[in-house]
């Protein structure tokens, strides 16, 4: 899937090989080793080592030993959190009760992130193994995958896998003789957004509109109908079987300090190459644009990048040498997320940006508390009206007091998420604002209402080419004479001026976004 | 008066043979609402207010309940879709590569807004949240099939291929 999805490489020389390729040979695939390159079948899987991790921890390791290994390799929650796992399975081993589940959080709801559907698909049996050593370790007998709708393949997958592991033994009652019971179940979302969020999972898995409860209780102590439960991401699970067959030393040898691992970035938006990217955690954003992922495409110049989707922030030039690991990332008030990276150039503008994360977590609020969802409402309203034209200046300050105000009195992620992408933007881009309200003027020539053509005065030199072809007379001379205006009202935006102009001194007209430009 | 599902059964004409049997497996079971109505879903397309009564009846839920879980998934449609079903993807990678432009196109070309049926009953349309190709954004899915890269050239080339197959 992921060799479909990599575009580029040399296609003149036939196929060519994998690893020959720049995008490949800069990466580290361990999560992704087996991703279209064994078919998604135990029988393959098991050739390629597959469940020997398992076989050897229910032989040679007591549950606690496991929890113990995961601990030390200090590997974190690869769904956004950045949780340590080992943590967590200590906590949910430790609590009371005799029923125990482990869920499998497959509801990659972050738009612009694909790594987990392509572990699904293409390596279901990674997860399953991930998932029964999670049992295993937290004394689990039930466990659940909840796969979002949008993912039929992943779905028809995992359940495939799911009966060739009971047909092996590996799932069901007493698992390779070792007298462990677990057995697994798949659960499919329906498209809401906010059952990424772990209390709203489970009473999704529960069967009912999934809205968040208050935490603590968590899961780990009260979960999946009141009893302690686990909840990992895809890809934190396909983690595990490498970590025990290997050590947590090698897992801590890769990776940076208190960051060990890779992490799969799925690097989409405008770059030359697109497609998942797993890389030592610790990579640096310039390698991954330009080394990875070729550059961008018609030379047009790096403005930032989005991290996170919807709960995290964007990334400018000055952070091209940034290391990318949780902690890196937050300290510049973004978040590692589940790992889509959105490339963007000087086409986009970063308030419509703000704008559509805005629309977008609007939509997905559950309703249940009110700061978010009356919150994400207003803050895209004040958006809506910056972006049509009408901004004025007290809207900042109100977006910023709003946003504290969603961070901290939100009951969920989601709603304390929400306001990331604006305090981002507003953060590294202010001048773009600056430019809606003040000047009226959309920088990047998105925002339809704010893209008129527009004369830049330091490079006009007065030659007054535009005036004289404008078949509007909408172009005069400057009072002082020093250099020419447009008159919006008289524009009739036919962009003769702008493709005219020696200096280039015009700018602006709307862009159409279209055009997949590589 | 408040009325029970039972009482609204009674008016509802339809009936649903081929449901009753997924019902049957669920009837007594906890936490399978949402499995039994993306079964339903899948059998009859959408779900209308009759096969939602009917099932209220048939897993003694309250119909209240039923509704609470269909509003809140955005997969759970209650109206019906146009022949041809176009899915537009809203997610990040495709906003920036362009999908309004297919929007704007669909509205000009044939007034269908996210949500919208046209009037003959030929293109319905909806947007997702994200499909997880973001490597091939704008895209665009008609059934199970994935169209990559999608611009409003190929777009109308495939508005004239859909009408012609289904005309």
């Amino acid at each position: 899937m992921t060799d479909r999805l990599q575009r580029g490489g040399d296609v003149d020389e036939g196929q060519p090989r994998r690893e020959d390729s720049p995008f490949y040979e800069r990466q580290n695939r361990l999560v992704l080793r087996n991703c279209g390159v064994i078919p998604p079948k135990i029988d393959a899987y098991l050739e390629n080592g597959g469940y020997e991790a398992l076989t050897m921890a229910l032989t040679t390791l007591t549950p606690e030993q496991v929890v113990a290994e995961i601990t030390r390799s200090g590997l974190r929650g690869r769904g956004g959190g950045g949780f340590p796992t080992g943590k967590k399975w200590q906590a949910a081993r430790e609590a009371p009760g005799q029923h125990k589940f482990v869920i499998c959080n497959g509801d990659e709801g972050d738009p612009g992130a694909f790594m987990d559907r392509s572990i699904m698909e293409g390596d279901p049996h990674s997860i399953l193994e991930g998932l029964i050593l999670a049992a295993y370790a937290v004394g689990a007998v039930q466990g659940y995958i909840y796969v979002r709708a949008e993912y039929p393949l992943a779905v028809q997958r995992l359940e495939a896998a799911i009966a060739e592991a009971r047909a092996a033994h590996f799932l069901g009652d007493n698992i390779l003789e070792r007298g462990f019971d677990f057995d697994l179940e798949i659960r499919i979302g329906a498209g809401a957004f906010v059952c990424g969020e772990e209390t709203a999972l489970l009473t999704s898995v529960e069967g009912s509109r999934g809205d968040p409860n208050p935490r603590p209780p968590f899961p780990v102590q009260k979960g999946a109908w009141g009893h302690p439960t686990v909840i990992n991401n895809v890809e934190t699970l396909a983690n595990i079987p490498l970590i025990l067959l290997n050590g947590s030393d090698w897992f801590n040898r890769i990776g940076s300090a208190g960051n060990s691992g890779t992490k799969v970035f799925a690097l989409a938006g405008k770059v030359r190459h697109t497609g998942l990217v797993e890389v030592p955690l610790g990579t640096t954003l310039r390698e991954i644009i330009f080394d990875i992922g070729g550059g961008l495409p018609s030379d047009k110049k790096f403005k930032a990048a989005q991290t996170g989707g919807p709960s995290g922030g964007c990334l400018t030039a000055e952070h091209l040498d940034l290391p990318l690991d949780y902690d890196s990332l937050e300290a510049v008030g973004s978040i590692i997320g589940s790992g889509g990276l959105i490339i963007m150039d000087e086409d986009t503008c970063m308030v419509d940006f703000a704008r559509y994360f805005s629309d977008f977590n609007r939509q997905e609020s559950c309703g249940k508390c009110t700061p978010c969802r009356i919150g994400t409402k207003r803050m895209l309203e004040i958006l809506e009206k910056i972006t049509s034209g009408q901004g004025e200046e007290e809207d900042l300050p109100r977006l910023e007091s709003l946003a504290v105000l969603l961070k901290n009195a939100s009951l969920c992620g989601l709603g304390r998420s929400a306001p990331n992408p604006v305090l981002s933007t507003l953060r590294h881009f202010r001048e773009e604002y600056q430019a809606h309200i003040q000047e009226k003027r959309c920088p990047a020539g998105v925002c339809p209402a704010l893209s008129r053509y527009y004369i830049q005065e330091e490079k006009c030199r007065a030659c007054g080419l535009c005036a004289r072809l404008c078949p509007a007379e909408a172009i005069f001379r400057d009072e002082e004479g020093e250099i020419y205006r447009i008159d919006a009202e008289k524009c009739m935006d036919c962009g003769r001026c702008l493709e005219e102009c020696p200096f280039e001194a015009i700018t602006g007209g709307k862009k159409r976004k279209k055009a997949v430009q590589r | 008066m408040k009325k029970t599902a039972a009482q609204l059964r009674e008016k509802a004409e339809d009936r649903y043979p081929e449901l009753d049997a997924v019902l049957q497996r669920y009837k007594g079971r906890g936490g399978v609402l949402i499995k039994a109505l993306q079964e339903a879903q899948a059998l009859y397309g959408h779900l209308p207010r009759p096969l939602l009564i009917h099932i209220a009846y048939e897993l003694d839920v309250p119909l209240s309940e039923i509704y609470s879980v269909v509003s809140f998934y955005s997969f759970f449609k209650t109206k019906a879709s146009g022949r041809c079903h176009l899915e537009i993807c809203s997610g990040t990678a495709c906003y920036i590569q362009g999908m309004e432009d297919l929007l704007d196109y669909l509205a000009e070309e044939l007034s269908l807004r996210p949500g919208g049926i046209t009037a003959d009953e030929n293109f319905s349309l909806s947007t997702s949240n994200c499909m997880g190709v973001c490597s091939n954004a704008p895209v665009l899915k008609i059934e199970e099939e994935l169209y990559s890269e999608m611009t409003t050239e190929k777009l109308q080339q495939l508005l004239k291929e859909r009408a012609t197959d289904d005309g």
